[in-house]
């Protein structure tokens, strides 16, 4: 579990989180989001420690960070997986060096064993084979999958993704967001993801945390967001017609 | 940001830079992928160039000597000087600043402004000591060997182009080469070199690693990088010289 109290961060007068308070449960898919500019980003880089708040605490299973001494830091760093929007992966590294990178960095396995847990992850994603294929040789969807298969190598017991469907095709979105929820669900993690993508949101957003201007404006499910009056909320994830429609349709249609 | 800022900015990333690797396999690997990348494929354009410029050093001296009262082996003598205390050090270290620093600050900016770096840093890996430091130790290694092979190759270019042109003597050029020989200027080509590696390696690797932007701002940070990776061998080699040969 990840728990979050009263988070501030500024950058020079703009104070960009204002007291930011949440908890992200283990097991479960947790995703933030709000409008560009509300500081999800900041929330997540402080959540990752590359960001230092000026006030608040964010604690994993009770450890803060923040007092964390430089050892500690970096072994909690160990049990962290992160997926970034872009993918991230060493553009020099074939796609088995990557993977196999944070192994090589802190695990003491063999070459065999490592190589074992690579091709373990890979067939995890679906990505069998392509071990020795380069980051750019790969399509955004595969990238992704690799940057899955990185982040989850070292049995992570926190799992992040910024973005994880940007750029993508929303059949291959639907793949990366049904991954991330498996492994969630098979591995036992506290997921976070911050996303977008409200197809994304709809459909894995087990716990739903929305900022506006720097402050939570609203938290619940993916069901909760059916149902709330939260006018934020509503104005955020409803704003195309679409989606009004198939809000009004489910509202209609649990009241009868 | 001013220059102090900048400066005070540069040594903090040093201390970060300079500490144990955390795994010293994978330094082992990356340090050797670093002299390959850094330092040998670097040896062919320095060669290339070192020898030309010995040709040139010593056609220049030869059509500029031609008292009958100047000694003709001044001409060797001149070229080696000339190999040994700038142009083997300082001429090539601006060449790898230009070829090597760019390539440092455009790679290490390119990673930064892809999110590897952060990737690195969520892993719980110091990124500047995993990126700079196997650099700095692949060219403080392998490029006085780079000068020394840059010096001797200046000297036997312009043997050939006394030969090819005619324009002196071999016996004279050799004379000239053997002329007043002093250890101590190899010692101070190579204290300079390995102080301008240290500057090649680091610099650039200042200007990709802090940032911000995009592929625009990578290209501007590379050209920074070069720009200012020169001033700071120019300036180092005219303080280094004083306080070495002064």
């Amino acid at each position: 579990m990840i728990e979050v109290a009263n988070l501030h961060k500024s950058f020079g007068d703009a104070h960009i989180l204002k007291g930011v308070s949440t908890v992200f449960e283990k097991g479960k898919t947790n995703m933030i989001i709000g409008q560009s500019g509300s500081g999800k980003t900041v929330f997540l880089k402080c959540l990752l420690g590359l960001h230092t708040q000026e006030e608040g605490t964010i604690s994993f299973d009770g450890r803060i960070y923040s007092r964390l001494n430089i050892d500690q830091r970096r072994l909690l760093r160990t049990e962290i997986g992160m997926l970034f929007q872009g993918g991230a992966l060493f553009d020099s590294l074939t796609v088995e060096e990557n993977i196999m990178f944070p192994l090589k960095m802190f695990a003491n396995k063999s070459k065999k064993e490592m190589l074992n847990r690579v091709n373990f992850v890979l067939e995890r994603v679906n990505l069998p084979g392509s071990n020795k294929k380069f980051p750019a040789q790969l399509s955004g969807g595969m990238q992704k999958r690799v940057a899955i298969a990185r982040a989850i190598v070292m049995n992570p017991k926190y799992l992040f993704c910024d973005e994880p469907n940007s750029g993508l095709d929303p059949q291959t979105a639907t793949v990366i967001d049904n991954l991330i929820q498996e492994i969630t669900a098979e591995y036992d993690i506290v997921t976070v993801v911050n996303s977008h993508d409200m197809n994304s949101v709809m459909e894995i957003g087990e716990k739903i945390v929305f900022l506006k201007d720097g402050k939570k404006a609203w938290e619940g499910t993916n069901k909760d967001i059916f149902i709330t009056d939260n006018e934020a909320v509503v104005n955020f994830v409803y704003s195309s017609n679409l989606f009004k429609k198939v809000r009004e349709t489910y509202l209609r249609e649990s009241k009868l | 940001m001013n220059y102090l800022e900048h400066i005070g900015k540069y040594f903090m990333m040093l201390g970060q830079v300079f500490k144990r690797p955390q795994k010293w396999k994978v330094f082992r690997e990356t340090l050797f992928r670093e002299i390959d990348d850094l330092g040998l494929k670097s040896l062919g354009i320095i060669m290339f160039i070192s020898f030309f410029i010995g040709g040139v050093v010593a056609i220049q001296t030869a059509l500029n000597v031609d008292s009958p009262f100047i000694p003709k082996y001044l001409i060797g003598f001149a070229t080696k000087r000339s190999m040994i205390l700038e142009f083997g050090p300082t001429f090539s270290s601006i060449i790898l600043a230009g070829k090597v620093g760019s390539y440092i600050a455009s790679s290490i900016g390119t990673m930064r402004v892809t999110e590897q770096i952060d990737a690195l840093e969520v892993m719980g890996i110091n990124s500047l000591s995993y990126l700079v430091l196997p650099k700095a130790i692949a060219t403080l290694l392998f490029y006085p060997f780079i000068v020394l092979i840059a010096m001797t190759l200046g000297i036997i270019g312009g043997a050939m182009a006394g030969y090819l042109t005619g324009l002196f003597y071999s016996v004279d050029y050799i004379n000239g080469i053997q002329l007043d020989f002093d250890p101590y200027f190899i010692k101070y080509a190579l204290i300079k070199t390995v102080v301008f590696a240290f500057v090649i390696a680091t610099v650039p690797a200042y200007h990709g690693y802090y940032v911000k932007g995009g592929s625009l701002e990578v290209g501007r940070a590379s050209t920074q990088a070069v720009v200012w990776t020169s001033v700071a061998i120019i300036l180092l080699n005219y303080f280094l010289t004083q306080m070495l040969l002064g």
